[in-house]
């Protein structure tokens, strides 16, 4: 006997004891989708027939059904299950996640099951139980479908039992093979002149044979259907044939909208209003022959409430799909695939007020939807709604998956007039769908990253963060994306050195990595750029109304200027030289991330300079001087002192080097005049993150925005390193000897590649080669001393180079994330864990 | 760093036997944080100087066992400190006790001494070298020293080069300097324990007592010394390092000299307790709860089930736990009252259900930007019965003195708003979340400029329906 069961399902077992459903349970399925009672009784008490453990046990099993029908597990409970009151609850269970409930009876004669149990040393209760449980089932088997149950298969004898087979089924709604590319066509609404039209631009060729039609497709594109075909317009007959003939030819899917669903009722003869346009269609189909109205009620009846596509990443239903409901199926679902979810309240329109769940949407899904008419299609938080109201005198839209562009006709008059205007673009100005949830990020987070699997964020880092993030950082609308830390290179092999780039090109050309770029590292802070083109792009893209246009932000999401007209003189100026390097519109896009280095350091590290470092100074000179003075008094007068003269008179020359080291990098700071900007990576802009542009491309686009305002921006020298090449390697080596010689930082060594990987994975996205004087106000005036040096040089590197990396993935994991129009929840997650990670203690040298 | 220790006492190479060093010859010993030298620049009969030095092992203090600093750039190789204390006690411990084996009756006399300290750490009021040394008998001259030469606009550096001139007892000059260098040094170090506390009494015998600066010289000294403790590695990264308590207090400190004469917390607590009895909440959230002063008066209230303090900064969350002793309160005490971190400008489910919420000078340690967020979460989404919100007035700054006129109460202040201000934004949260306001002030009213502090109290309009 052939058992069907879609494989999304909670399947009871039902049957008295002994009739044999564990060791069935254990043939069928796998060991981890059978929840079984004897098994929690023996959890909670240590004993599988503990009675008195029933209720404890009862409600351990309810909460492991429960976490797997969340997950849309697959899922059997092995309970006796004979009394309705048992499967009450396991039902209802059911029903909240959207699982189907099917019920596998064990129907045995009491003979079979009282002789098992007796053959069991543990089950030596005699035929009482065996009867009760029996009896109870014959009485509640009639109404089991009643309860809830949608399929009931029963088994009457053991042979029946034993020839089982069970053949789990796909819902219908599960199209994750299907990867595309789609055309997702919004509601049409009877404008078949405008569905031609638009299938025309996607590049379908629409033939008409009399009442016949015939749509030839683009090679190897589908056509997707959001619902509503019918209704308000001029030609929904027509509108049906096309999207029929479609989907009948295997050129189309078509999911059903609420005003199919209500002409399939009315064409069923049910009692429908003929309002909100279907009078229009039943005129209209007054028209066609009968047997139109008959094939039409049919195929109506077929179409299913959503579809799940793209291996899961792509979820299309006609009033969109909050994400506990994609790819189950129920009633409910199916309701509110068609009408969302009202929150009961009327509007001052005399219209059910929707509940706005794209707003909470955190999905991984871009749902695709119609229903609610809107101006422009635009995303909200990975969602997006393609009803333009043509049939009110918008447009048909369609969205070209995966390419995500949008491609519209215009109607071409207005056929109905809309009882509530059509709604502004989605992305409103209220806060609703730019509001983050506490539980997102508090608490241990596992963050899936493209590049580097699953990063872990440690609680206490996120409960450090969470401080960081809510009393510093911007709002979190502009925090698309936060740098990584960068590790130095090892501890140079040669004598008096503690760095030098011998090391960073050992590291990568180890790693397989053998053309390098070089870039000269500026001493400056830094700082990443995000600008928009305008106001409106601001607000559409990214959310905010306040008129801003970008924000600077510090490596930990902090505003960068405190001083907001100069942070505005500064993004004017770049977005003038945007638009005369002309990258504006060579990348084709109205906003751009570009990661810096902002100088002069010591504006904004002023404090620091004088609090820390020129005091030292200060404390260091005057007291070595004095010193000095000291020992050439007492060495005048023969007391044999020399060492200590020769010490600290060396000393005294750390000190004054070590002053010097820090001056080179203190600058006037009067305003924008004084400001310098060196940008690095064009880490992303519409459609785009540039993690697959390798460093020259990123060279590049810096020198031709840096050649349009030199005044401002900075073009960092840089050069490419064959390793194979020892000339070029040497010299790299004597380019950075001369840089730092004249008091540069030092320079980052990166990989060709942005995102590179070795036999073991990911690479180091960049190390520091940071120059001798350099390292002196890091590590001390008198850090190069032989006796010094030698212990400085013992310096772990692992778990720098281990956060480099976690951080770089989650970085760019937001920045695509943001690019994909993803949730803003899931794009502040990654980079909420790239500043938690920086709340992890490491050597603060490094 | 350099003390010289100078006398023109007849014969002056008497200083040798008075410290039993002899003044041609180099004195070393080694300490723990590196090598204290002691040798004479000039020994003649008119003029005699014992010069005293200190080489402190810069890695040694960051790396090695006793560490007691976190960077390499540190001013402790360079200025003196409580390490020269401790070097003047290994050195010359003998004189420091009064004793001299060849001249015991000069050790037991004041003789013309001067000590000159190069660099000295002088934080702190200009007068306090001389209020120091002063009042045992020294004239005081201090020589600031230049942050740094190449920068004149920055001014002097926090050291001096410090002389000390006058007639006293050598073991007298060296038991104060021994005690009043840790206590120049900064206070950025952590008092260290009872021990410390019998070594100042000990060696301030006989003038610490009658000092009149005797209760900075106690205080600072024993945070001086806890500079031997190593500090409490951050947990933070210095980058992103959130306040750490300490910092806390002392801004809030700050903030409380400049409102003290009116102890404007004492009736901003009694005000906002006052209003939750009127109201009959029976369960209070108190949102940026701090170290939980209000949470204390609202465990006094009766009726009141359920009280949850929320705060972001887990280290300050901690210590409201400790100081509510959290750990120790009877149970039926303790289900009443609850801790969370939680942040006001994320949504929380658990924030929900409340019938009234406390928000008492929160809101202007806030970034203006993210108050939509705050009002979001707060009035839209936990939407408690009631919210009170407290924030400064700034008309009333005027009022204070030593105040500059675009100044803010406290440095963590995003902004402070007038009355205007706070009404304005208060009503329209109140409009677009269904909450009826009303305005009130706290502290003392003046006619013109109002009260310090002012407050809104949102009640939440059952029957407005929120459509947004």
């Amino acid at each position: 006997m052939k058992i069907e069961i879609p494989e999304f399902a909670l399947v009871l077992l039902v049957g008295a004891s002994g009739t044999g459903k564990s060791s069935f349970a254990a043939r069928h399925f796998l060991p981890t989708e059978v929840v079984s009672s004897d098994r929690m009784r023996g959890w909670v008490a240590d004993d599988e027939n503990d009675q008195s453990a029933t209720v404890e046990a009862f409600d351990l099993l309810r909460t492991v059904v429960e976490k797997r029908l969340k997950g849309r597990r697959f899922t059997v409970v092995d309970a006796t299950n004979v009394q309705p009151e048992s499967r009450k609850g396991l039902i209802a269970l059911a029903k909240k996640w959207h699982a189907l409930a099917v019920a596998i009876v064990f129907d045995l004669p009491e003979a079979v099951a009282v002789e098992r149990n007796a053959q069991r040393p543990d089950r030596q209760f005699g035929a009482g139980p065996v009867r009760r449980h029996m009896q109870a089932l014959k009485r509640s088997l009639g109404g089991m479908n009643r309860e809830g149950i949608r399929y009931v298969h029963r088994l009457r004898s053991v042979e029946e039992v034993d020839a089982v087979e069970i053949v789990r089924t796909r819902l219908w709604n599960d199209r994750r093979e299907e990867v595309g590319p789609f055309d997702i066509i919004g509601d049409v609404h009877g404008c078949a002149d405008e569905l031609e039209t638009l299938l025309d631009r996607l590049g379908y060729q629409v033939r008409w044979n009399g009442k016949a039609v015939t749509v030839t497709p683009p090679e190897g594109r589908r056509a997707i259907f959001v619902g509503d075909l019918v209704d308000r317009g001029p030609r929904s007959p027509d509108a049906l044939r096309i999207a029929k003939h479609m989907v009948d030819s295997g050129t189309a899917m078509a999911v059903v909208g609420n005003h199919d669903d209500k002409l399939k009722r009315h064409l069923d003869g049910r009692n429908v209003k003929p309002s909100h346009g279907l009078a229009e269609t039943i005129e209209q189909f007054a028209q066609e022959p009968p047997e139109f109205a008959a094939e039409m009620r049919t195929w109506l009846d077929g179409l299913i409430s959503h579809y799940v596509l793209d291996g899961g990443r792509l979820v299309v239903a006609h009033a969109g799909l909050k994400e506990e409901m994609q790819g189950r199926a129920s009633g409910a679902v199916r309701s509110f695939c068609m009408y969302g979810e009202t929150t009961g309240e009327i509007d001052s329109f005399g219209l059910p007020v929707r509940w706005d769940w794209a707003a909470d949407y955190k999905g991984r899904a871009k749902v695709v939807y119609g229903h609610t008419p809107v101006v422009e299609a635009n995303w909200v938080n990975g969602t997006l709604c393609i009803d333009t109201g043509c049939v009110f005198g918008g447009k048909l839209t369609a969205l070209r998956y995966p390419e995500l562009e949008l491609v519209d006709v215009p109607a071409r008059r207005t056929y109905y007039e809309p009882v509530r205007p059509l709604a502004a673009p989605a992305a409103d100005t209220g806060m609703a769908p730019h509001q983050l949830d506490l539980a997102d990020v508090l608490g241990k987070q596992v963050i899936e990253t493209r590049h580097y699997h699953h990063v872990t964020v440690r609680e206490d880092n996120a409960a450090a963060a969470l401080e960081v993030m809510s009393r510093y950082a911007v709002d979190p609308r502009w925090l698309i994306h936060l740098p990584p830390t960068m590790s130095p290179a090892e501890t140079s092999a040669q004598e008096g050195w503690l760095e030098r780039p011998e090391e960073a090109f050992a590291y990568y050309g180890s790693k397989g990595a053998k053309i390098l770029v070089a870039e000269e590292k500026h001493m400056g802070s830094r700082g990443l750029v995000l600008l928009a083109r305008t106001q409106e792009v601001a607000a559409r893209r990214f959310g905010v109304h306040d008129g801003a246009r970008g924000v600077i932000v510090t490596r930990t999401g902090r505003r960068f200027f405190n001083d907001s007209a100069l942070e505005a003189a500064a993004m004017h100026r770049i977005d003038l030289a945007m638009e005369s390097s002309g990258l504006w519109s060579e990348l084709a896009t109205d906003w751009v991330l570009w990661d810096a280095e902002i100088l002069p350091w010591s504006m904004k590290a002023g404090a620091l300079v004088r609090g820390q470092y020129a005091a030292v100074g200060a404390a260091a000179v005057a007291g070595l001087g004095a010193l000095s003075e000291a020992l050439a008094a007492a060495q005048a007068r023969g007391v044999p002192i020399d060492d200590l003269a020769a010490s600290a008179a060396a000393s005294l020359a750390d000190a004054t080097r070590y002053r010097a080291a820090y001056n080179r990098y203190v600058a006037p700071f009067g305003g924008i005049e004084d400001l310098r900007i060196a940008p690095f990576h064009l880490l992303a802009s519409e459609g785009a993150v540039h993690d697959g542009k390798d460093h020259l491309w990123h060279m590049a686009a810096v020198h031709r925005l840096a050649e349009a305002d030199p005044a401002l921006l900075l073009a960092t020298k840089f050069r490419r390193i064959d390793l194979d090449d020892p000339a070029e390697v040497a010299d790299a080596i004597a380019w950075w000897e001369a840089m730092t010689a004249a008091g540069g930082e030092g320079m980052v060594v990166k990989p060709l590649d942005f995102v590179a990987r070795g036999a073991k994975g990911l690479l180091q996205p960049a190390i520091k080669c940071r120059g001798r004087e350099y390292l002196r106000i890091i590590y001390g005036p008198h850090y190069d001393r032989p006796e010094n040096l030698e212990r400085l040089k013992k310096r772990g590197l692992g778990h720098k180079r281990s956060m480099a990396l976690r951080e770089f993935a989650l970085g760019l994991e937001a920045l695509h994330l943001f690019v994909e129009h993803a949730p803003l929840t899931r794009v502040h997650q990654a980079v909420f864990g790239v500043l938690a990670m920086e709340t992890e203690p490491v050597d603060p040298r490094l | 760093m350099l003390l010289t220790i100078t006398t023109t006492h007849r014969p002056a190479t008497d200083l040798g036997f008075l410290l039993m060093k002899h003044p041609d010859n180099v004195h070393s010993v080694e300490l723990s944080f590196g090598t204290a030298t002691l040798f004479y620049p000039e020994a003649t009969e008119e003029r005699c100087t014992a010069a005293i030095t200190l080489s402190v092992d810069p890695v040694e203090l960051v790396r090695g066992k006793g560490r007691i600093e976190d960077q390499y750039v540190n001013d402790r190789p360079y200025a003196a400190s409580s390490l020269l204390s401790v070097a003047l006690a290994r050195l010359l411990g003998t004189a420091m006790g009064g004793r001299s084996r060849h001249r015991q009756d000069l050790a037991e006399q004041p003789i013309p001494l001067e000590a000159r300290i190069t660099p000295l750490p002088a934080r702190g009021a200009a007068d306090l070298l001389a209020s120091l040394f002063e009042p045992l008998g020294y004239a005081v001259q201090a020589e600031p020293i230049p942050l740094d030469p190449a920068h004149p606009e920055w001014g002097d550096s926090p050291y001096v080069a410090l002389t000390l001139r006058g007639r006293v007892r050598l073991a007298a000059l060296l038991t104060h300097l021994f005690v009043l260098v840790p206590v120049l040094d900064n206070d950025k170090h952590y008092y260290v324990g009872e021990a410390e506390v019998e070594k100042l009494l000990r060696k301030g015998a006989g003038w610490l007592e009658t000092h009149p600066a005797r209760e900075l010289i106690v205080r600072r000294y024993l945070r001086g010394l806890g500079g031997l403790v190593r500090k409490a590695r951050s947990q933070l990264d210095e980058s992103v390092a959130a306040e750490e308590a300490e910092e806390h207090a002392r801004r809030d400190a700050a903030e409380e000299v400049i409102e003290k004469p009116i102890r404007l917390n004492d009736q901003r607590m009694d005000r906002v307790v006052a209003l939750i009895r009127e109201l009959g909440a029976m369960s209070v959230l108190d949102l940026g709860c701090g170290e939980g002063r209000l949470l204390r008066e609202l465990l006094k209230l009766p009726g009141l089930g359920r009280i949850t303090g929320v705060e972001v900064a887990p280290r300050v969350l901690a210590g409201a736990g400790d100081r509510l002793k959290l750990d120790h309160m009877p149970d039926i005490k303790r289900k009443r009252i609850e801790l969370l971190q939680g942040s006001l400008v994320y949504r929380d489910d658990r924030l929900k259900g409340f019938d009234a919420a406390a928000v008492v000078e929160v809101i202007e340690h806030m970034e203006a930007e993210r108050l939509p967020a705050f009002e979001a979460a707060i009035f839209g989404h936990a939407r408690p019965g009631a919210v009170i919100v407290t924030t400064p007035n700034r008309d009333y700054n005027a009022l204070f003195e030593n105040m500059a006129p675009d100044a803010l109460r406290h440095p963590d202040h995003r902004f402070e708003w007038t009355r205007a201000e706070f009404r304005h934004w208060a009503e329209s949260v109140g409009l677009a979340h269904g909450y009826g306001v009303r305005f009130e002030g706290i502290g003392a009213e003046d006619p013109v400029h109002g009260c310090p502090t002012q407050l809104a109290l949102f009640t939440r309009a059952e029957d407005v329906k929120v459509a947004a």
